[in-house]
């Protein structure tokens, strides 16, 4: 690896910027995942910002199960997001679907429609879990020898 | 030059939102002459899914119609299949649920104090609210397990004891949450960038409040007297004592003061629940099939009232789910308040209600039985449709209308 992929692979690990997306949660994730972000659990300490526009961020971290007409949407922005990306996703509906398997508006989990990086189980996540998630996401990120694509699961 | 209209699309994917929903405002320079709410992104069918599943699974899964006021829908649900099918729950059993919506209540008002500061760019309360909000999020996992969707109720009663040890730490914790929310009382009266900021801005009269069914806080802060808790006493309100907190600011300043004044109040019968709650059994037998019935059920969530209605048909599956979510009447609510108002302020408005669109969000479509063509209906149609489709069963609405007239106008 070359000094200036060094560089950029210790900054991407230092400061992943994350976008969070509701891909149709029942909002219980999307609370647990703020709550990380806030002063008891903090996961500002490795860098993590949350940002506003899918072209600022690195990692896309979705919440609850891809109803219909969120999948288009879902889609454009993930598409929007500059290389490389990673996806989170978290809590059980996003891993699989959830209690709203079988529902008629309901897609399934976020890998039916986009590739994931890290599944964090739990209904909801909690933050706990969550630290765990993007820390075991980071750690694959920067493990070279490890293809980054693989996809990691919190709390194993 | 004269100004032109633009339409601007916010959502569903937006800095502002936390959930996905679309906006459609038309502006006029800097002001909102016009918006449309566009639903159904978080449309999931809950209320179908119900009708394939047990009643104990439809529990668990309206519980997860919303993952902040989760015990709200729960209760709310049971309370309907409960009245089916005549069970008495024990006193325990309706104190204990009661003590875990009051908490509830607590838990979802310091979250949305965060969420109003973040939303005008006041980050530190946010930052604050969330840090003392964990210590009722810890309470809310000792007792049920855990942080959200407690799964806590059971037809029938509750699945959990509250045992000695739990009490003096729920004590304690209500000690310090009430120091805290004083200093957050005198955070929204006294600090003048916040009350500025919040004045006048979301005006909605007593008169458009009572007229556009606005509920919850929102209705409260514009003056209604209106709470279920209150009303119509569910579960074991009756035996307690509180206020029914309401403001004449009518703006988003109020609606900061109710949500304060409430959370004083929870703290208020968290402790009365503990010490008047009685010994005994927490949960009676419910059959596994309900017999054939309907009823109605009404609760007030900490957005508001939230109205569930269950159809049973002597099987051990609803035959029909219906959910009125607190966000679903105040969704008009925020298109007349954001009316002639400035865009700045959108953010702070449509938080003020507290929504909760996974709640919410509905789809509606037809299909014509004579051609299988599946149409969408916009709302105009669909109202005429209903009025229409009433009036051949022999229910006419022009009486009730009139009524409701004459109600508003004695208001």
């Amino acid at each position: 690896m070359g000094l200036v992929q060094k560089i950029v692979t210790w900054a991407r690990i230092k400061s992943p910027w994350i976008i969070h997306f509701n891909t149709g949660a029942c909002n219980a994730c999307d609370i647990e995942i703020i709550a990380a972000l806030t002063p008891i659990y903090d996961v500002e300490r490795f860098g993590v910002i949350l940002r506003g526009t899918p072209r600022h961020a690195d990692v896309l971290v979705c919440s609850g199960p891809v109803t219909r007409q969120i999948k288009d949407r879902l889609i454009r922005i993930y598409e929007q997001m500059p290389e490389p990306k990673f996806v989170v996703a978290v809590g059980t509906c996003a891993c699989s679907g959830g209690v709203f398997n079988g529902c008629y508006n309901v897609e399934g989990g976020i890998d039916q429609v986009i590739p994931v990086s890290a599944y964090i189980p739990g209904c909801p996540a909690s933050p706990k879990a969550i630290i765990d998630g993007v820390v075991k996401l980071l750690a694959s990120v920067d493990n070279a020898s490890r293809p980054a694509k693989e996809a990691v699961v919190s709390g194993t | 030059m004269p100004e032109r209209e633009v339409k601007l699309t916010i959502g569903p994917q937006h800095p502002m939102l936390k959930e996905p929903e679309s906006f459609l405002l038309t502006l006029r320079g800097e002001k909102i002459t016009d918006m449309t709410v566009r639903l159904g992104y978080n449309h999931r069918g809950i209320e179908k899914a119900c009708e394939g599943r047990t009643y104990i699974q439809d529990m668990y899964l309206v519980e997860r119609v919303c993952g902040i006021c989760s015990h709200s829908h729960s209760t709310c649900f049971i309370q309907a299949v409960e009245e089916i099918a005549g069970l008495q729950v024990p006193k325990r059993g309706l104190y204990i649920r009661t003590l875990i919506s009051e908490l509830e209540r607590i838990h979802s008002h310091l979250l949305w104090l965060g969420v109003a500061g973040h939303e005008i760019g006041f980050d530190t309360l946010l930052m604050y609210t969330w840090r003392d909000r964990e210590l009722v999020m810890d309470i809310l996992a000792l007792l049920t397990g855990n942080r959200v969707n407690y799964g806590m109720n059971t037809i029938g009663g509750v699945r959990r004891d509250i045992t000695a040890e739990q009490i003096p730490q729920i004590l304690s914790t209500i000690d310090t949450l009430e120091e805290r929310t004083k200093y957050y009382v005198q955070v929204g009266t006294q600090e003048i960038t916040l009350r500025e900021r919040l004045s006048g801005v979301g005006k909605l009269s007593k008169e458009d409040a009572i007229h556009l069914g606005a509920v919850g806080p929102t209705a409260r802060a514009s003056g209604v007297n209106r709470d279920v808790r209150h009303d119509d006493p569910y579960a074991v309100y009756g035996e307690l004592s509180f206020n029914v907190i309401t403001d004449d600011h009518s703006d988003v300043y109020g609606r900061t003061l109710v949500r304060l004044g409430e959370l004083m109040e929870a703290y208020k019968l968290v402790r009365q629940i503990l010490k008047q709650m009685p010994e005994g059994p927490i949960v009676v037998k419910a059959p596994r099939k309900i017999p054939a019935g309907q009823a109605i059920s009404r609760y007030e969530a900490p957005r508001g009232e939230d109205v569930h209605y269950v159809k049973a048909n002597g099987s051990d599956k609803p035959e029909r789910v219906k959910v009125r979510a607190p966000t679903l009447a105040n969704v008009q609510v925020v298109a007349h308040m954001l009316k002639d108002g400035y865009l700045a302020d959108t953010p702070i408005v449509i938080a003020a209600i507290d929504p909760c669109f996974s709640c919410t969000d509905r789809a509606i479509a037809t299909t014509n039985i004579d051609n299988g063509r599946t149409d969408r209906m916009d709302w105009p149609t669909l109202r005429t449709y209903g009025i229409d489709w009433y009036s051949k069963q022999g229910i006419d609405f022009a009486e009730l209308n009139r009524k409701l007239r004459t109600m508003r106008e004695s208001n």
